[in-house]
């Protein structure tokens, strides 16, 4: 057992670290939310240059053959940064897909692109009524020709707007929620019968609700078995999932030490605030409640090469643990701000904001809870 | 003991309920039921109907214009607002600055300001915390120095809520510094269109705009905007905070955001059934009810000792902390409840018409209501001070 970083990993936080704290401050960030594009093209190709872009994938695919840990150090450094470039859909989720589905045709069409930071990919698996069930597909592929015709809603993708690809999941065969017959799909975002409503979140991201109607895609677009793309999209999404893990935990960081350091100035009463037993013991539930979500980020990170069953029940315990510290800090970091915690202006809130839908991505607690203990 | 409203009472009910269903006028209503962004004069337009209809200030003595009903009366009247989701009525002028003019306020100060609040003409903010002081209020430092006629006001206040549509602001400012903290206080309103008066946009976490920041550089108020007597402004604030406790619990607008959590959970399709058919949900949603059940009879339990007189007491602190951890548990199970449309950032637009909701409507503002209701435990004294004031003044610690 080990718990220790590598060298090479220490290199890669403090690379990382140092450009959140030098190149990505709050007002960069509150710049990048309010503008047009939602992200920076400049920054993401920045990261393609320093490698960030290649982390997760194999050499043979052009990439530096990283484990989960780099992933889990990178994600867990942009949240504490609350870094909104497309990195999670993009190179996890994407690139996931492709890494473990992908032909040697598409990885070669795509990867080097998406590794330089030139190309942006996003993946839509949910639809306005599968919740957060992934097996739960309506849109239709219906095979036309040598190809496929997509038709559906694919909801909330998240950094719809920017991508240039989109990997769809579509039911090429079985009934809606059957866990066989659905295939992934590569659209051109741009591709006839593709249309985006886009739309800023909550937490300072893009999405898109985006429309196929009647997209013609070809046999050579499918990523991953002819429908039996789920278990593809199972993987990559705990894989996902365990990104966000570690991007919640470098949230909660900052919040806690941000908290911590008000009540030791903040003076009410004639004295700091944090001289008060009740602050004092909701400092440490704070603290407790982030060593907690990062030992289960850590576990979960740790065993997403477990065979599916263990991987799912530690990817799942992981964002149940997650899910309960990350609105507890969050909504203890506000209330301890009193009403600076209520601003717009002071950070505290936007990572509140970010916990917040964190514990909503890829299944809530609820979700994951039910997912364990099936 | 029984738990029955009587005859009388059902039939006050009745009388109320048919004056919301004929009055209420249906395009507000359609704005906050859809859970737009309130617009000042909506407010206005609904509490100037309640003040012809003689209702607008139960709480007030009859005599000022009060309804002269009783506990329960005032308890049914609310429960009808909040259930009919009418706009709540603003508490600065009718529920905060009122009652001290008419109780320490001279027989001029009654004649000049009552009636303009009661017909609110006059929309009235409270301006008691300040950057530096916010649980620990003894501590303001705005400065009120008399010269001759007049006082000049120097200093801030912060959070003051919907101050960007005040005509007149009720104050706590520093006339000496020389004597304890809480004893060198008075109470001052001032015309917020005075020389000198500054207001500046606070945007909070959610987008909204509902709080500023209010800056006073040199502002001269006539000394008989004074209430009472010099100094004497602590105790004023502090009856203050004794009286107006009705409504605190905010149960009738906890049970219309039951009713709206339900409408997303019917909206919310999880596998192929609504979410309000999967066991886990209604058991969560059981529980809340339950707890607001709790809460009602909790505060039901406090209108019959106040209906014999005995006042509200400190253990009013209960509803205050139980009313805003349900508000906000509503909230919240709102957000898990609207699924992934809870992260589209729907613009509250003001008149509703300029960009399309993204997702089903009835989750359309899940989340900035659920950012926005942190609120509720840190104003109107914290839910930690709150607690403070149980363990000091119930429980004798
Ligand atoms: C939306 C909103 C609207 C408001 N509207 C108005 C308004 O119209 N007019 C107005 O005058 N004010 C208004 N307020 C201000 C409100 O009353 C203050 O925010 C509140 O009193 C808390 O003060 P603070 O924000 O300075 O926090 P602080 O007092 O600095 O408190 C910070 C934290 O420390 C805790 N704390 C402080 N002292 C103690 C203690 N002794 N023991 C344990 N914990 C303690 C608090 O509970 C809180 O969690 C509003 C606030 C908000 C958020």
């Amino acid at each position: 057992m080990d718990f220790n970083y590598s060298d090479e990993q220490k290199l890669l936080i403090d690379s990382v670290e140092r450009f959140v704290k030098d190149d990505y401050d709050f007002d960069t960030r509150r710049a990048i939310v309010k503008s047009e594009a939602g992200f920076r093209r400049d920054l993401w190709q920045q990261f393609g240059e320093l490698g960030w872009l290649a982390v997760p994938f194999s050499e043979e695919d052009g990439g530096l053959g990283g484990t989960p840990v780099e992933t889990m150090i990178i994600m867990e450094s942009f949240g504490k940064g609350l870094v909104v470039e497309p990195y999670l859909s993009t190179v996890v989720m994407a690139g996931g897909l492709l890494k473990l589905g992908g032909t040697a045709a598409q990885k070669e069409a795509i990867l080097p692109d998406l590794m330089a930071g030139g190309l942006i990919v996003a993946v839509g698996y949910a639809e306005p009524s599968s919740r957060f069930n992934l097996a739960d597909v309506s849109t239709t592929a219906s095979a036309s020709g040598d190809g496929y015709v997509l038709k559906g809603h694919k909801s909330v993708v998240l950094h719809g707007p920017m991508a240039d690809k989109l990997i769809v999941s579509a039911r090429t065969s079985g009934d809606r929620r059957d866990a066989d017959g659905i295939t992934l799909f590569l659209v051109d975002a741009g591709a006839a019968g593709v249309s985006r409503q886009d739309y800023p979140t909550v937490d300072g991201l893009r999405a898109s609700e985006v429309i196929l109607e009647n997209v013609q895609v070809s046999a050579a677009d499918i990523v991953g078995p002819l429908g039996g793309g789920l278990a593809l999209l199972d993987q990559v999404v705990d894989e996902a999932i365990a990104a966000i893990c570690a991007e919640a935990v470098g949230a909660m960081e900052v919040l806690h030490k941000a908290t911590l350091e008000y009540c030791r100035t903040r003076v009410q009463f004639g004295q700091p605030i944090g001289r008060f037993q009740v602050i004092q013991h909701r400092l440490v539930d704070m603290y407790m409640a982030y060593e907690q979500a990062k030992s289960m980020a850590i576990m979960a990170n740790l065993k997403l090469d477990a065979e599916p069953a263990e991987r799912r029940r530690a990817v799942s315990a992981a964002k149940v643990q997650i899910g309960k510290s990350a609105r507890f800090v969050g909504q203890q970091a506000v209330q301890l701000h009193g009403g600076m915690g209520m601003t717009d202006e002071l950070n505290v809130g936007h990572y509140f904001k970010r916990l917040t839908m964190i514990e909503t991505l890829f299944g809530n607690t609820d979700f994951h809870l039910k997912r364990y203990a099936a | 003991m029984d738990l029955a409203f009587s005859a009388e009472d059902l039939a006050f009910q009745r009388e109320v309920r048919e004056f919301i269903a004929a009055n209420y006028p249906a395009d507000i209503r359609a704005r906050f039921d859809a859970g737009l962004e309130p617009r000042k004069e909506d407010f206005v337009r609904w509490q100037k109907i309640l003040y012809e209809k003689g209702w607008i200030a139960p709480g007030w003595p009859k005599e000022y214009g009060g309804t002269g009903w009783t506990a329960t009366q005032k308890y049914i009247f609310q429960e009808e607002l909040g259930a009919a989701n009418t706009p709540g009525i603003i508490p600065f002028g009718l529920a905060m600055v009122a009652p001290v003019i008419y109780t320490f306020g001279s027989e001029e100060q009654k004649k000049r300001f009552l009636p303009g609040i009661l017909s609110s003409d006059v929309w009235w903010c409270q301006g008691y915390s300040e950057p530096g002081s916010g649980s620990d209020l003894a501590s303001l430092k705005t400065k009120a120095v008399r010269q001759g006629d007049k006082y000049i006001v120097n200093g801030s206040k912060t959070w003051t809520t919907m101050a960007q549509w005040a005509d007149w602001i009720f104050c706590l400012v520093r006339t000496d510094s020389t004597v304890k903290q809480q004893e060198g206080i008075s109470f001052l309103l001032f015309d917020m269109k005075s020389p000198g008066v500054t207001v500046r946009p606070i945007i909070t976490l959610e987008g909204g705009h509902e709080v500023n920041e209010c800056f006073f550089d040199n502002v001269e108020v006539p000394v008989e905007n004074l209430i009472g007597e010099e100094g004497m402004g602590w105790t004023y604030a502090k009856f203050l905070l004794g009286h107006e406790r009705s409504g605190i619990a905010a149960v009738a607008r906890s049970k219309r955001g039951i009713a709206k959590l339900k409408k997303i959970a019917n909206a919310e399709q999880a596998d192929g059934a609504p979410l309000i058919e999967d066991p886990d949900f209604r058991r969560k949603l059981a529980e809340l009810e339950i707890d607001l059940t709790a809460l009602e009879y909790t505060e039901l339990r406090t209108l019959a000792r106040e209906s014999q007189g005995k006042g509200p007491g400190p253990e009013s602190s209960i509803l205050k902390i139980k009313g805003t951890e349900i508000q906000q548990a509503i909230t919240e199970m709102a957000v898990e409840a609207a699924g992934y449309y809870a992260f589209a950032f729907n613009r509250r637009a003001m008149d509703g018409s300029n960009e399309p909701i993204i997702g089903p409507a009835a989750t359309a503002f899940a989340a900035p209501s659920y950012f926005n209701m942190r609120k509720t435990s840190i104003y109107g004294g914290s839910n930690e001070i709150q607690k403070n004031i149980i363990a000091k003044m119930v429980l004798g610690l």
